[in-house]
């Protein structure tokens, strides 16, 4: 039975909720309607808050001089396809370290996270020369594989907390009618895990999508993505803001969607074995 | 086994990549005459079949780009952009391919190109970079202010002169600052406008021996000068006020004067931008009759790396991009206004030009002033006007700027800066082996 909660505290949670939410999303709400300012306006000072005439030209512009879709196929292929080749590495290592774990299986989990401790520029010129070398730079497959390694400590953790959910007397069962392994992974395992491995997704697809420092420094046009598309409507000299907020927005926006109609996922999957 | 798989898979990838012949990839900045010129690259293309890949990059991510690949050898990129600080240091390193074959061309004309610009861009007489647009600093200031105040910009004023200006101009109840200075730290920042500043106070760097010179008294005359200069006359929080924030200020009838790159004319001018258009002058920057100017010298240049497969292709780019022809092109296109400005002689002598811009000619008479390889009136052991033309300069320079600004914005004393700054650059280039 729910706690009772008095009602002063549960509208002080509410209204501090909704202050750190607000806060949160600030400053994309502050891009968005940059996005519509003129340059001129977007630098004022004082600045305003709303536009003082609502603007398209930056949208239009930023078209102009750049090829929107083509980024943004980049953005898709990359991101989808390093989660994709992620899960596949990541749902039988997973399976093995949840369900025939070994004296060492710790051990490894956390060197994988040890990976990720590690500043990216920290191997920045021995991955650029592997790069050089199997001529894999600025090309979207050297992109998806890079991703894919950067992502799949990430991948594997995720999976693994699910699993170690699963009770493992279903498995056995299964086993026990005599599946061999792999259908015990994939008719078994799998549709139970569904719930993990689609959150699992959804969160590679972001972290990928919003992947930067490699996505810039790996490629030259042709294989880069939104995040190098955002980065080239900075400027030296001359006004940009505004230009550099609409092309902000579009790069966010498919995202954004992604996340607005998995939010349910999204919330399950993170906050997935925080209640045992 | 998942190492071996990965493995083999990258192979496997890396087999299908393909790399298609006679593609250059250009690595530029976001700025109007870089657009201007994708946008007039498919001509180049039609004549020659060589295909262009653009990449465009904000400036710093650029620098980083570009300086992983040159070290690596990795051959990403055929053309860059870089500017006079970094040719003759990539040069020195070898980073670099002589422009040799268009030095050569009679039809190039190499010696059209503006000497000062063409000597930032050198090393041991070759030229490395070809500039493709060119700018100093001078000047911008209101003519009805100026005539309010009953004075008269002469067209080479001093600093004297500026500083008297810039108090009787200043009018706060109506929300016009006398000046308007970058304030904000980074070498490129306020560094570039104090180092300048500097030169025509008879500061210096560093002296023959590369020791720091911010314990002399031209130091603190010139962060004497600027700070009260600043205080009395300059707008609130200018400690955080770069070329865009003093530029809007400007645009919109909030400065008197604004001394900062000769670009900016094209800006304040364009009534479509600006409140102000048809009442700006243009001066040289003010001297303290030491022979010296504060004013600088930068260009946008293009320059082939030395890991570019296609130098041949390259350097033909860069002879279009660069050449007569290409200026006629644009002024055809979008007329005189709109040529990229400070890289040729022939430019400034053509009526057409002098007619479309009316800064023409200060512009050429900053340019001309500015010398990278005499930059200050002792001698000193480096190149380079507003810039230390070392690979240490971008890290110490910011650190100096970060201190000069805090000045700026009240939180240290002048006297304190110049200390502080004398100690860290110093220690800094202890540690980088100039001084034993």
């Amino acid at each position: 039975m729910a706690r009772r909660v008095p009602v002063q505290t549960r509208i002080g949670f509410t209204i501090l909720a909704w202050a750190i939410a607000l806060l949160l999303f600030s400053p994309i709400l502050w891009t968005l309607v940059t996005a519509f300012k003129t340059e001129a306006e977007a630098i004022a000072s004082p600045p305003t808050f709303l536009p003082q005439t609502w603007t398209l030209d930056n949208f239009g512009a930023v078209q102009d001089r750049s090829d929107y879709v083509k980024h943004a196929t980049n953005s898709i292929i990359v991101s989808v396809g390093s989660t994709l080749l992620g899960l596949l590495i990541a749902i039988p290592a997973a399976w093995s370290m949840a369900f025939a774990p070994s004296k060492r299986t710790k051990d490894i989990l956390m060197w994988m996270l040890s990976t990720k401790m590690m500043p990216a520029v920290g191997v920045l010129i021995p991955i650029y020369l592997i790069f050089r070398d199997l001529r894999l730079l600025d090309t979207v497959h050297g992109l998806t594989l890079i991703m894919t390694l950067i992502n799949l400590p990430i991948i594997i953790w995720m999976l693994y907390t699910y699993f170690k959910e699963i009770p493992v007397d279903i498995l056995e069962a299964a086993r026990m009618d005599g599946a061999e392994l792999w259908n015990e992974i994939r008719h078994v395992l799998v549709p139970m895990a569904v719930p993990g491995i689609a959150s699992t997704l959804l969160l590679n697809v972001i972290l990928a999508w919003n992947e930067a420092f490699w996505t810039i420094t790996l490629t030259s046009g042709r294989a880069g993505t939104l995040t190098a598309f955002i980065s080239s409507f900075s400027s030296p000299q001359g006004l940009f803001l505004a230009k550099l907020s609409a092309a902000s927005l579009l790069a966010i926006a498919p995202i954004l969607l992604l996340g607005w109609f998995s939010q349910k996922q999204l919330v399950r999957g993170l906050t997935f074995g925080a209640v045992k | 086994m998942t190492a071996k798989t990965l493995f083999a898979g990258a192979l496997l990838l890396a087999l299908t990549g393909t790399a298609s012949a006679q593609t250059l990839t250009i690595a530029t900045v976001n700025n109007g005459d870089m657009i201007r010129m994708q946008g007039l690259s498919d001509q180049f293309t039609e004549e020659t079949g060589i295909e262009l890949n653009w990449v465009v990059l904000e400036e710093n991510t650029l620098r980083q780009n570009v300086t992983t690949d040159i070290a690596t050898n990795g051959g990403q990129y055929d053309i860059m952009t870089i500017g006079t600080y970094e040719a003759p240091i990539w040069a020195k390193q070898g980073w670099l391919k002589p422009l040799d074959t268009l030095s050569a061309d009679a039809n190039y004309d190499v010696d059209d190109i503006l000497p000062a610009i063409r000597g930032g861009l050198s090393l041991d007489g070759k030229l490395y970079a070809a500039p493709f647009y060119g700018e100093s600093s001078f000047i911008m200031y209101r003519t009805d202010l100026m005539e309010k105040a009953g004075l008269t910009m002469p067209d080479a004023p001093t600093w004297e002169f500026i500083g008297e200006a810039a108090r009787a101009m200043t009018d706060r109840a109506n929300d016009i600052n006398g000046i308007c200075l970058r304030g904000k730290a980074g070498w490129g920042e306020n560094m570039a406008f104090l180092t300048a500043m500097s030169n025509s106070f008879g500061a210096r760097w560093f002296d023959e021996n590369w020791q720091p010179q911010f314990n002399t008294p031209q130091w603190k005359e010139t962060l004497d000068t600027y700070l009260s200069l600043m205080a009395d006359a300059g707008p609130a929080g200018a400690s955080s006020n770069g070329f865009n924030e003093n530029l809007t200020l400007f645009q919109q009838g909030k400065c008197g004067m604004w001394i900062d790159a000769t670009v900016a004319a094209s800006f304040v001018t364009n009534p479509n931008d600006s409140t102000v258009a048809d009442k700006v002058g243009f001066a040289q920057a003010p001297d303290t009759g030491l022979g010296k100017r504060g004013n600088w010298l930068w260009a946008w240049s293009l320059a082939i790396p030395a890991s570019s497969q296609n130098a041949e292709a390259a350097e033909q780019f860069i002879g279009w991009a660069t050449s007569k022809d290409y200026l006629a092109t644009v002024a055809e296109a979008e007329g005189w206004a709109n040529v990229p400005p400070g890289t040729r002689t022939s430019l400034y002598e053509n009526p057409d030009y002098q007619a479309a811009a009316p800064f023409a000619a200060m512009t050429l008479a900053s340019i001309d002033s500015a010398d990278p390889t005499a930059p200050t009136v002792d001698p000193v052991p480096y190149t380079g006007v507003q810039f230390v033309a070392i690979p240490e300069f971008a890290g110490i320079g910011t650190n100096v700027g970060q201190l000069f600004s805090a000045a700026l914005a009240g939180q240290m004393s002048a006297d304190d800066a110049l200390a502080q700054a004398q100690e860290a650059t110093t220690r800094d280039m202890t540690r980088a082996g100039y001084i034993k």
